[in-house]
């Protein structure tokens, strides 16, 4: 198995993995929770919240990795405040590229999840108040179940755009092997030096293998969701 | 009372300003669409807070906008039953049923799971998930998950306008059931005339966000003044008599009103039993002279009340020994027969008219 894959390589595709996971499931919870308040809440400053959760959607990725490096670098406000007294550094680790691959996955994540809170019907929200459950238990019990398959389809855009992550990635966290190279930087750095295209190819396929599966896995999950909500 | 309703709410143009209460087994809230029935009842539930007011059930004071009480709908414990159903999809029919019971204190736990679903018939389904039921079917589960939850009181908004007369008929003994078994006070929205005939105890009738009239079943439905509100097809009187005898050669049943007696198509209440029957304007005839040679079985004598000119058609209302039956004719029959307050008349209705309508229901006891 290692043959058709150089250590190095093989480093990258399991950094690419891990960051990709990690940014994925960071950004469920809080992608739920601001899917929800945008979604049902009214509030002020609602509006400057939506544009700030989508605004990496529309900004130069590369922009996105210089404010991450000017907010959470060692002398940054942020990432010196973390340094100091949590002793967590992001800068040039591949949990910095975990936190610029989840940044830029955030708004697909949030737009999938709103989607599909949409469409549930909040007559059978009421229908469940109306039965005793309180609000909390009405959101567990009825709306969660209902978005599930929105939710599926957002973990997985959100896992497709870390994996595939590069711009942010590399102003952040820049391309060290070992730590923050991931498959794209790998890919990059394979088409910079002469005789790199075995390897730009090979992981290239990495790439495509990967995101194939976890598309037809999303996939399969959200027609068995369906499945069970209609039938027909 | 269980019921006590004093509120005033205003939605845009609508302005709703209701005041009424009930001891009833079963109220109906009766009105055409846009009368503001739906609204009251999402009030009672708590899905709408009326602007101020009062509204108490089972001396329970669920709000008051004086007092700043307003109970948050989850814990009313009201069992409600939508038009549509609302059955949550992603879930079978036993744990649609069970849902409300989560929530539900053990204590307060009642109603036998068993119980609601033989009384409702719906034994088969429990495996079932709501996409595969039928209208009729889906109605059934959701009257059983607002039952399972033990309410203070059910709320039925037209649970039946969507389905089909067959489907209906499925369901109306079901309600029934409930009503008579009595432990839990129904409130039950409509805008059918052959629903609160057969199924009220109590009546509220609604227009333009108003009451406009609220009072036992029985007096309201006699009340010919209320005329308008029922709609020009369904117009008609409601009148209670008593099962006499069943002819069973013929297939028929003789009732027996204050004036006379009526023989309706062979219903199964053994004799004695007070029945509702509802008579349509449209199926009366009105004859000066008594009539003789006739084939309807049905000729009641009575004496003109009162004459309200249509635009084709007259209303004639006729006292029969204290039964107010109305009768529709052309305005031309009016003129010929030269008929006139004071003047006795013949009343003929056909039998068969009261056949399909079930007009014949016993009527609730109050």
């Amino acid at each position: 198995m290692s043959t058709w894959l150089t250590p190095q390589e093989w480093t990258a595709v399991g950094i690419s993995l891990k960051v990709a996971f990690t940014a994925m499931a960071a950004s469920l919870l809080p992608g739920i929770a601001i899917a929800f308040v945008l979604e049902r809440r009214r509030f002020w400053g609602r509006g400057a919240l939506d544009v700030l959760v989508h605004l990496p959607l529309v900004l130069p990725p590369v922009v996105v990795g210089y404010l991450l490096l000017l907010g959470f670098g060692k002398r940054g406000p942020i990432g010196a405040f973390l340094a100091e007294y949590f002793g967590i550094v992001l800068s040039f680790r591949w949990t910095g590229a975990a936190l610029a691959c989840a940044i830029m996955g955030f708004p697909l994540l949030v737009r999938a999840i709103r989607l599909s809170l949409e469409a549930v019907d909040q007559k059978l929200e009421d229908a469940a108040g109306t039965l005793g459950a309180h609000p909390v238990w009405v959101f567990f019990a009825v709306t969660l179940p209902l978005i599930l398959p929105g939710i599926l389809a957002g973990m997985v855009l959100c896992f497709a755009k870390a994996m595939g992550e590069f711009g942010a990635t590399i102003t952040f966290v820049s391309n060290i092997p070992g730590e923050t190279q991931t498959l794209p930087s790998a890919i990059y750095t394979f088409t910079q030096v002469p005789g790199g295209e075995g390897g730009a190819l090979r992981l290239t396929l990495v790439s495509i293998i990967i995101s194939v599966g976890a598309l037809s896995a999303s996939e399969w999950m959200a027609r068995r969701v369906k499945r069970k909500l209609s039938p027909q | 009372m269980n019921l006590e309703v004093d509120v005033n709410h205003r939605q845009g143009e609508f302005v709703l300003r209701a005041r009424f209460q009930s001891d009833g087994r079963l109220t109906a809230l009766f009105g055409r669409s846009g009368a503001g029935k739906t609204t009251l009842v999402n009030m009672i539930g708590g899905l709408i807070a009326p602007k101020e007011g009062r509204i108490v059930v089972n001396e329970r004071v669920l709000f008051d906008a004086q007092q700043k009480i307003s109970v948050p709908r989850h814990q009313r414990r009201i069992g409600y039953v939508f038009q549509e159903g609302r059955l949550f999809p992603h879930l079978n029919v036993r744990q649609n049923l069970l849902f409300g019971r989560w929530f539900t204190p053990r204590l307060r736990r009642v109603v036998a799971f068993e119980d609601v679903v033989s009384l409702l018939g719906i034994e088969t389904l429990l495996h079932r998930i709501p996409v595969t039921l039928s209208g009729g079917e889906k109605q059934r589960v959701a009257i059983g998950r607002a039952l399972l939850m033990d309410p203070e009181m059910l709320l039925m908004d037209e649970p039946l306008a969507s389905l089909d007369d067959e489907r209906k008929a499925e369901i109306y003994p079901y309600i029934e059931r409930l009503r008579d078994d009595g432990r839990v006070p129904i409130v039950f929205v409509t805008h059918s005339v052959a629903e609160i005939a057969r199924l009220a105890t109590t009546i509220v009738v609604l227009e333009n966000g108003r009451v406009i009239a609220a009072g036992a079943a029985s007096d309201v439905l006699r009340d010919v003044t209320l005329f308008p509100a029922f709609g020009a097809g369904e117009a008609g009187v409601v009148l209670e008599a008593r099962v006499e005898a069943h002819d069973e050669e013929f297939g028929l049943t003789v009732c027996r009103v204050r004036s006379g007696q009526l023989t309706v198509p062979r219903i199964k209440q053994p004799t004695g039993t007070v029945l509702r029957l509802r008579v349509r304007a449209r199926d009366v005839i009105v004859s000066v002279e008594e009539p003789k040679g006739l084939s309807a079985l049905n000729v009641l004598p009575g004496r003109i009340v009162a004459i309200e000119m249509g635009a084709a058609s007259a209303d004639i209302a006729v006292d029969c020994a204290g039964d107010p039956v109305v009768a529709r004719l052309t305005r031309k029959s009016v003129h010929e027969l030269a008929l006139q307050p004071g003047l006795p008349v013949h009343l003929i209705i056909k039998s068969i008219a009261f056949e399909g309508d079930i007009a014949s229901v016993p009527a609730p006891e109050i």
